[in-house]
């Protein structure tokens, strides 16, 4: 319970820093199908290699990279636009290893990489947290200026002569890195929860970029902790608690944000109201009083 | 006056060896404002994006203050449509003028007091300083468009390249926004935006550029901006005929 508590927080930390990229780059749609075209890779990882953390690691990598590349491929060499070459993409990525699992000798739980089971944490999958950790949020720090340039505006950033393209490849990089990390705890399918959910809320509640860069990942970790003792301690499924925990505290601030709440926002607008009544029945009353005054002369 | 100068010459931009503009020449100085006018479609934002490098150029050079530029460069800054950006980004006009700094010292450098010196003059100069705090959604149409005056005067760019800065703003807004690129090219820059109004051409800008795929006039207001030059930009059919004479000429090379 302890080695997942450490592993929940630092997959938390990583993949709620990455949000911030996730949410104002808009790659919402991209991390999703990066996310289910793991599984393929997981799949053939499993039947050539067997069932070592490291393969699957290895497999999960190639897959998300061959569909990036041929999500490039299909949408630069044809009319078919990205997104659709995408959705296409990861549907046919996804079912190829729903297929090849159910092929693999090795009888494999296939909920465990669809949902996740960070209580089975191993050794091992927890150095590969760790590096993948020690890897992502390191290299976000370090291009925090061209990557906020880039993400404010790509064209005026590339006139000064920050470099796009390859800035991109190294963000979608480090999504398939930290998405491979984020595999053990809440799976395939529920991996993008993590990545959008803490910044998402984060981006409701300030103007600020760094809060929502440390906010977020600040955020994922507590609410990643939170999730897990909440499915400890009723007995839920952890990958789901996780993702509905984070999602709870998203609702949250939609409704209650002080700025950007939707509720407080109409509290607000009421409240705006209230004041150009007052305002209006303040002029009135002296528009109504003027010719009074005009005949007591 | 300064003797900075902006010199264009032989530029021709092809998308897919279609020319969007092709064969200007020009010699712009600093301390002018110029319009640039040309209907939908001639060439304006791309004639722009080339001098910054964000399209390959197809032949020509364009060199500034004497030395060749190849693309991306901190002297010249380009302001995109206001349309294009992302106005709910999680930025403080104040952080928006910083990120002009962050070419001036790299990926790694200290944001020092130098540095929050140049945005702190960059704000005065704009008028933007009571605003500094505000997040840049919070703003009016003028007052955003010299926030990213503002940013690219911090980012110490002595060309400024405008892409319809005057589009969608009252009376009063473009009277403050004419105000702070005349004082900017006053101070030695040079200020270039493409314009849609033509009304008031000549309360804004000093010289104008006439363009419809090719340079059609360039020159001070007072002489050029004439009813000849405008119906020869605007009633020509984008490449006249021009085209063709010229993909047969890049064929036969």
């Amino acid at each position: 319970m302890q080695r997942a508590l450490f592993g929940c927080a630092l997959i938390g930390f990583t993949n709620g820093v990455l949000s911030a990229f996730i949410v104002l780059r808009r790659l919402a749609l991209m991390a999703d199908a990066m996310a289910h075209s793991l599984l393929p890779g997981v799949a053939v990882a499993l039947i050539l290699f067997g069932l070592a953390p490291g393969n699957l690691f290895f497999g999960a990598l190639v897959a998300a990279l061959l569909v990036g590349l041929g999500v490039q491929i299909i949408s630069g060499s044809s009319r078919i636009k990205e997104d659709t070459s995408l959705g296409l993409l990861f549907a046919c990525s996804f079912s190829l290893g729903l297929v090849l699992l159910s092929l693999s000798p090795a009888q494999v739980n296939v909920t465990h990489y669809l949902f996740g089971n960070i209580l089975g944490l191993s050794d091992s999958d927890l150095w590969i947290i760790y590096l993948i950790g020690f890897i992502v949020l390191p290299t976000l720090v370090a291009f925090q200026r061209p990557l906020l340039l880039m993400m404010f505006e790509p064209s005026v950033a590339a006139s000064q002569g920050v470099l796009v393209r390859l800035l991109n490849y190294l963000l979608m990089g480090l999504l398939v890195l930290s998405m491979i990390s984020s595999l053990q705890a809440v799976g395939v399918v529920l991996a993008l929860g993590m990545l959008i959910a803490p910044a998402a809320t984060i981006y409701l509640c300030s103007d600020s970029f760094a809060a929502m860069f440390w906010g977020g990942g600040i955020l994922g970790m507590i609410g990643s902790c939170l999730g897990l003792l909440v499915s400890y301690w009723l007995n839920l499924p952890s990958g789901a608690c996780i993702v509905l925990v984070l999602g709870v505290i998203f609702l949250l601030a939609y409704l209650l944000s002080p700025k950007y709440g939707v509720l407080s926002k109409f509290l607000r607008r009421r409240h705006l109201h209230e004041e150009s009544l007052a305002r209006w029945e303040e002029q009135s009353a002296i528009s109504s009083r003027a010719p009074n005054a005009s005949e007591e002369k | 006056m300064t003797t900075h100068h902006l010199e264009i010459k032989d530029l021709t931009v092809a998308y897919q060896r279609v020319p969007a503009v092709h064969h200007i020449s020009l010699d712009l100085h600093c301390g002018h404002c110029i319009a640039l006018l040309g209907p939908n479609g001639a060439g304006k934002t791309t004639f722009f994006k080339a001098l910054v490098g964000l399209v390959p150029k197809e032949t020509g050079e364009v060199s500034f203050g004497g030395h060749g530029k190849v693309g991306a460069d901190k002297d010249i800054a380009y302001l995109p449509q206001r349309s294009v950006i992302d106005w709910d980004f999680p930025v403080t006009v104040r952080g928006m003028v910083e990120m002009g700094r962050y070419m001036r010292i790299g990926n790694w450098g200290r944001f020092g007091k130098a540095d929050d010196d140049a945005v702190d003059l960059a704000l005065r100069t704009m008028d933007l300083a009571d605003l500094a705090d505000r997040q840049i959604s919070a703003l009016s149409g003028g007052q955003q468009q010299r926030a990213f005056l503002a940013r690219s005067l911090a980012q110490d760019a002595h060309v400024f390249l405008l892409d319809e800065p005057f589009t969608g703003l009252d009376k009063t807004a473009q009277d403050l926004l004419g105000q702070a690129i005349r004082k900017l090219a006053s101070a030695g820059n040079l200020v270039i935006a493409s314009h849609h109004d033509l009304k008031s051409v000549p309360e804004l800008f000093d010289q104008v550029i006439f363009l419809n795929g090719e340079l059609i006039a360039f020159g001070d207001t007072l002489e050029v901006f004439n009813e000849e030059n405008t119906a020869r930009t605007y009633r020509t059919h984008i490449f006249s005929g021009m085209h063709e004479h010229h993909s047969e000429l890049a064929r036969s090379t």
